[in-house]
């Protein structure tokens, strides 16, 4: 692979490999700005990858108290699943545990799509017969009395089926301390995306994974072609200069929500620059085979 | 452009207007129109018997003058506009499941009449049983937005079971009696037993009698719904958003009958 050089960064000409998931969005409200994040955080809690939390959620980003539906503080979530039964069972549970349990909250819908996910509309059996069914116009909402008042809850919310998993960067520098500051400087450009969410800790995963293992239970292992402490041993993808890799995964309503991520966490690493930040930056793939969505790393540079 | 039916003199019988909707309009000929019988006794009268026509898309149709004897004005709308200037009489807007209805004066009895959807909207009063079902009817309104910027008679939202009444004057006796479900806010004075065996549904009123003795203080308490509310009326009345937004109290009733219903009033 050739690199491309971008004020001493050298970019691969690789591509990310990313695949179609179901996507949604929610609006939680709390009594102010601090209680609003509480909800939004535990209810995005534990959920880094499909593969072993069952869906992949964020937060996107905080709503001003006057551009939401009730005039209180807000947070938009994102949460991603790989089939829409996953989706709708991960999204009644995490709501009714996380947000429904969260004081002061209140659940409203936050994606115009074609189809629906059941959000209020299931969670509304808590009630025991006392919840309140409210319409206005072509909104539906229930309340559902609680120990602090009521929890007031959108029946239903948009789902798209366009959404796209697996954008990733994959950022090598020379040593742990500048690799992670290049990653936090790209993740922190890449929150103010909109519709799109990094749904590892903090935004940052350290263990990449590749598809298979040696043992027949695992579907998936470490990425040894990346670890700095199996240079030699194994076919490695690593230069001589490389002595730490960390990867950003990136999920989106659309795909150019997850292109317009890369794109900022590319600028944010080249503006960075080697001497203070990472020496290069990769993507992984699986060939081009498997996903549908191709993100070029050279199509999305500054 | 919109066509415009002007009345030319006071109408010498009661008028079925129900034939003058929009979607029932559409190709027909001035001439067409002209010839359409409004008559409810033997005596006939025609379109062109009662009004001066201008033609122009039915998508909107005027009334310019109005009477007392304007009866189903908008009755089984669907779609478009309808606006009168001047009073109507009995079934304004009855069955209306889309479209926009404007009455610029007063209404009479079942005004919005078992109404499933759309916009009626009555600057004057109405008259008794607004948005109520006619005899052997088991609902009243069952959608839409139904706006009363005078008072209203007794009975309003008699058996309503979905949608939304706001009436920014007064209401008479036995306001949402048999209330089924839905929302009803009333700015001014209220009769006596408001929400009389009403099973569901959410009365807000800003100036409340004493209530029944079959409604129960549960007190105040913190929801996003009010907030939200008030949000959705803001466009229709600033007021009405006003109290909304105000600290309100719920009476939790009617315990005659099912009891899921309430009662907000300023707290």
């Amino acid at each position: 692979m050739r690199p491309m050089i971008k004020n001493g960064v050298r970019i691969d000409e690789t591509f990310a490999e990313a695949f179609p998931m179901r996507g949604t969005a929610l609006l939680i409200t709390g009594p102010n700005k601090r209680w609003a994040r509480q909800a939004a955080v535990t209810m995005t809690g534990f959920a880094t990858s499909v593969i072993g939390c069952g869906c992949e959620a964020g937060i996107d980003c905080e709503v001003e108290a006057r551009d939401t539906p009730d005039g209180r503080p807000g947070v938009r979530v994102l949460v991603f699943a790989m089939s829409s039964n996953d989706l709708q069972s991960q999204l009644t549970n995490r709501v009714g545990q996380c947000v429904l349990t969260s004081p002061g909250s209140a659940c409203f819908a936050d994606l115009n799509a074609p189809d629906s996910l059941k959000v209020g509309s299931l969670l509304r059996y808590f009630g025991d017969g006392w919840q309140v069914s409210k319409k206005f116009g072509d909104r539906h909402f229930w309340r559902i009395p609680v120990m602090d008042g009521e929890f007031f809850c959108e029946a239903t919310t948009g789902m798209t089926k366009a959404a796209v998993g697996g954008g990733n960067l994959l950022i090598c520098g020379e040593d742990y301390e500048k690799t992670l500051r290049a990653a936090e400087a790209a993740i922190e450009a890449m929150n103010e995306v909109r519709d799109a969410i990094m749904p590892f800790p903090g935004g940052i995963v350290r263990s990449g994974s590749k598809v298979g293992s040696k043992y027949k239970t695992l579907h998936a292992s470490t990425n040894d072609a990346f670890c700095p402490s199996l240079r030699g041993l194994v076919k490695t993808e690593l230069d001589a200069d490389i002595g730490c890799v960390l990867e950003i995964v990136i999920d989106g309503l659309t795909e150019a929500a997850v292109a317009s991520a890369m794109r900022a966490g590319l600028a944010a690493i080249v503006r960075l620059g080697p001497r203070k930040g990472a020496r290069r930056v990769s993507a992984g793939n699986y060939g081009g085979k498997l996903g549908p969505f191709h993100f070029r790393l050279k199509d999305l540079l500054p | 452009m919109t066509l415009v039916l002007t009345l030319k003199t006071a109408p010498p019988q009661r008028l079925d207007l129900s034939p003058l909707l929009p979607h029932l309009l559409n190709g027909k000929s001035a001439k067409e129109i002209a010839a359409i019988d409004l008559a409810t006794t033997r005596e006939k009268a025609s379109v062109g018997d009662i009004f001066k026509l201008r033609a122009g898309s039915p998508e909107e149709i005027r009334f310019e003058g109005g009477s007392e004897r304007f009866d189903a004005v908008g009755e089984g709308l669907t779609q478009g506009r309808v606006a009168v200037a001047g009073d109507v009489g009995v079934n304004a807007g009855r069955k209306m499941a889309g479209g926009e209805l404007a009455i610029f004066g007063n209404a009479g009895p079942y005004a919005g009449s078992a109404m499933a959807g759309g916009k009626l909207e009555i600057t004057g009063n109405a008259g008794d049983f607004l948005g109520a079902p006619r005899e052997g009817e088991i609902h009243g309104m069952s959608g839409g937005l139904l706006v009363v910027r005078g008072n209203a008679g007794r009975r309003a939202g008699d058996r309503v079971r979905r949608g939304t009444i706001l009436i920014e004057g007064d209401a008479g006796d036995w306001l949402a009696s048999r209330f089924i479900a839905g929302t009803l806010v009333v700015l001014g004075r209220v009769g006596a037993s408001p929400g009389y065996l009403m099973r569901r549904g959410t009365l807000v009123l800003a100036k409340p009698p004493e209530l029944d003795s079959t409604f129960v203080d549960c007190g105040t308490f913190a929801s996003s719904f009010p907030a939200v509310f008030a949000r959705f009326l803001l466009p229709e009345s600033r007021a009405a958003a006003r109290l909304f937004r105000s600290h309100l109290r719920r009476f939790g009733g009617d315990m005659a009958v099912l009891g899921k219903g309430e009662i907000f009033v300023p707290a």
